[in-house]
């Protein structure tokens, strides 16, 4: 179904030219409301494939204290999707990459999903990850999202068995999304062998494009997975970065 | 019904990595928790350690004094002082049987930290227990009471620093150690299957009410009533009696200061749906779906959202959700413990204060049947403080 969605077309070129494709995280409104928008531009300028934008939420409860620290910095300051689809409306344009947004279910359900899916087909967001909304709850959705080419991106781990790998593969998703940790974002990574293993499994089951994060911050640590892994995405690295007030674009060079 | 929820309420929404062991859980709720061996260990162990049946307790004085028959079901002396330790038993009992040698909890006034610490120290289980680094300070000796019966108390300094938060740490806590670690959810709330096991652990406290309420009285009470926040004590009560469509089911929640521009609990009454802690359910949140603060004089019945088998009594009028705020509750505490000598938690006060305060709709002879789901000695201090 998403076989043509933008966000697999961005991976797949740069997989093509040799390179893993890049995926940024970076919470709406940070590191502040002003400089949000100069970060979101100089990531896509510096060759981000496809950017998520986080939605702030109260209470995320998959992520750690850096990412849950900076949505609550976000949210102190106003942000909210309103806000997020203005900024995109001046600047989507001017965009290259790829876009999603990361988010809880909650503040999608209150906007209406509805009415959410609508406004990312406007605003040119072409996909939602949605850490506490499983392939169960997600069904009643399908519809809707697909109705507006928004693609659902799952979430999987090293503790989801073959089964629900395959459930997960029927939707068709334009990449699936690997937790390359048993914890919340942030996590230093345990066993190479375990996570290879199932990135293989993943590889097998799925057609689309593999992304891999959670605790991801260098390029060495993919070093022993590099062949089974299309796309990387990096969060509280980032954010981490940017609160030392370094540029988005130093960080890219690492990449 | 769909699987895991109440009409509308209820579901799984979790990180996919909380999946399996919520499927393993669901597993054993589905059969260890019914099984002959199971059900005997729960009865010895309700019996020789919790201390059930818990009495019915006819108020002579208070009834009396308001014209119709009040009914107190004495949780307040199950053992740790309320009936929280139903559950934690059970869910203690039921991770051994599962081969877990942890377990893991939130806590905010500290009573369900306690009460799994107990179960823990009991089962010879390890315990770890997160709690808001506010509430850490504001219930020390219940820290203390913990810590003495082994458990590690992980003070929280994320978000609102309470109970919320405490919830969202032990969640990720989880995700990292489910192999070997149970959670003992404090309440009839978060992902199925344990808003289902809370409230099969705790319906003990309305089978044994009803039965005693037909032995003691020869009738079934006419109005039901329990304090409600999370809600476990009052799905316990009430579950036993949806069938029996004659008898009035009354949720009470939590008021706080009444002021419009206060925080407060009463997350049914004042509350919209929506999901958080991995159930779709009533919440305080604001029109763009963040979680707001909650307050009350209670500690108990301080948390921004409800169990979703009560927000589908709501929805389904079965039930009836009215609040009380912290004065009345405070008045109800005194009330209580001058006429009958017994000193309520402020969470049970909340439910005597709605009989006390309705008591002109409430036809004269009529029998009210109150959950008096803990004891008030952790108050103390709160009470003396506030100056009623």
């Amino acid at each position: 179904m998403h076989h043509d969605n933008i966000l697999t077309r961005k991976i797949q070129g740069a997989v093509d030219s040799g390179r893993k494709a890049l995926i940024p995280f970076v919470p709406a409104g940070f590191p502040s409301r002003e400089r949000f928008w100069d970060v979101i531009l100089e990531l896509d300028d510096q060759g981000a494939d496809v950017i998520e934008i986080g939605v702030p939420f109260s209470d995320p409860v998959a992520d750690g204290p850096v990412v849950e620290k900076a949505s609550i910095r976000c949210l102190e300051q106003g942000v909210n999707l309103d806000w997020i689809f203005e900024g995109l409306a001046r600047h989507r344009k001017d965009i290259q990459a790829g876009l999603v947004f990361m988010g809880y279910f909650n503040p999608f359900l209150q906007y209406g999903v509805e009415r959410l899916s609508g406004a990312c087909k406007e605003a040119g967001v072409s996909g939602l990850i949605i850490p506490d909304l499983i392939l169960e709850e997600a069904r009643p959705y399908k519809e809707v999202l697909e109705e507006n080419n928004l693609a659902y991106i799952p979430l999987v781990g090293l503790n989801t068995s073959i089964e629900r790998l395959q459930e997960y593969a029927r939707l068709c998703p334009a990449f699936v999304y690997v937790v390359s940790v048993m914890g919340i974002t942030g996590t230093k990574s345990g066993s190479m062998q375990v996570l290879g293993d199932k990135l293989r499994q993943v590889q097998d089951t799925f057609e689309c494009p593999v992304a891999l994060g959670f605790g991801i911050s260098s390029k060495d640590q993919l070093e022993s997975i590099e062949e089974h892994v299309d796309a990387v995405v990096f969060g509280s690295a980032l954010i981490n970065h940017l609160d030392e007030g370094k540029s988005p674009r130093e960080f890219m060079a690492g990449w | 019904m769909r699987k895991g929820y109440f009409g509308a309420f209820g579901g799984r929404f979790v990180p996919e990595l909380l999946v399996p062991p919520l499927a393993e859980l669901e597993e054993a709720v589905d059969n260890i928790l019914p099984s002959e061996a199971f059900v005997k260990d729960m009865d010895r162990v309700g019996r020789e350690f919790v201390g059930r049946p818990t009495p019915l307790y006819p108020c002579r004085n208070l009834s009396g004094e308001l014209g119709f028959d009040v009914y107190l079901k004495r949780e307040d002396l199950a053992h740790t002082g309320a009936h929280k330790i139903n559950n934690t038993v059970g869910q203690a009992l039921l991770a051994r049987h599962m081969g877990k040698r942890c377990l893991l909890a939130e806590t905010g006034a500290g009573q369900h930290g306690v009460a799994t610490a107990t179960a823990a120290a009991m089962l010879g289980l390890d315990c770890i227990v997160f709690m808001g680094a506010l509430d850490v300070q504001r219930q020390s000796i219940n820290v203390h009471r913990m810590e003495l019966m082994g458990a590690k108390v992980e003070p929280v300094e994320s978000g609102t620093r309470t109970l919320k938060d405490a919830i969202n740490a032990a969640l990720r806590y989880w995700i990292a150690h489910q192999s070997d670690t149970h959670y003992c959810l404090g309440s009839a709330v978060g992902p199925h299957p344990f808003p289902l096991l809370v409230r099969k652990l705790q319906s003990v406290i309305g089978r044994e009410s009803r039965q005693q309420m037909l032995e003691q009285t020869g009738n079934l009470p006419d109005t039901v009533v329990a304090c409600v926040g999370g809600g476990s004590n009052a799905i316990g009560m009430f579950h036993p009696f949806v069938e029996d469509r004659q008898v009035e089911l009354v949720g009470v929640e939590a008021g706080g200061r009444g002021g419009p521009e206060d925080y407060h609990s009463a997350t049914i009454s004042r509350g919209t749906p929506g999901v958080l802690h991995g159930t779709h359910t009533f919440l305080l949140q604001s029109t763009e779906g963040q979680i707001l603060p909650s307050h009350s004089v209670a500690p108990g019945l301080d948390y921004p959202g409800v169990g979703p088998e009560h927000s589908f009594l709501k929805d389904s009028s079965r039930a009836r959700y009215e609040v009380i705020h912290d004065r009345e509750a405070l008045k109800a505490f005194n009330l209580l413990s001058r006429k009958e000598g017994i000193i309520p938690a402020l969470e049970s006060a909340h439910a005597v204060a709605w009989a006390v305060e309705n008591k002109e709709s409430i036809k004269q002879g009529s029998k009210v049947l109150i959950n008096l789901s803990g004891r008030g000695d952790k108050d103390l201090d709160i009470v003396r403080d506030s100056g009623i």
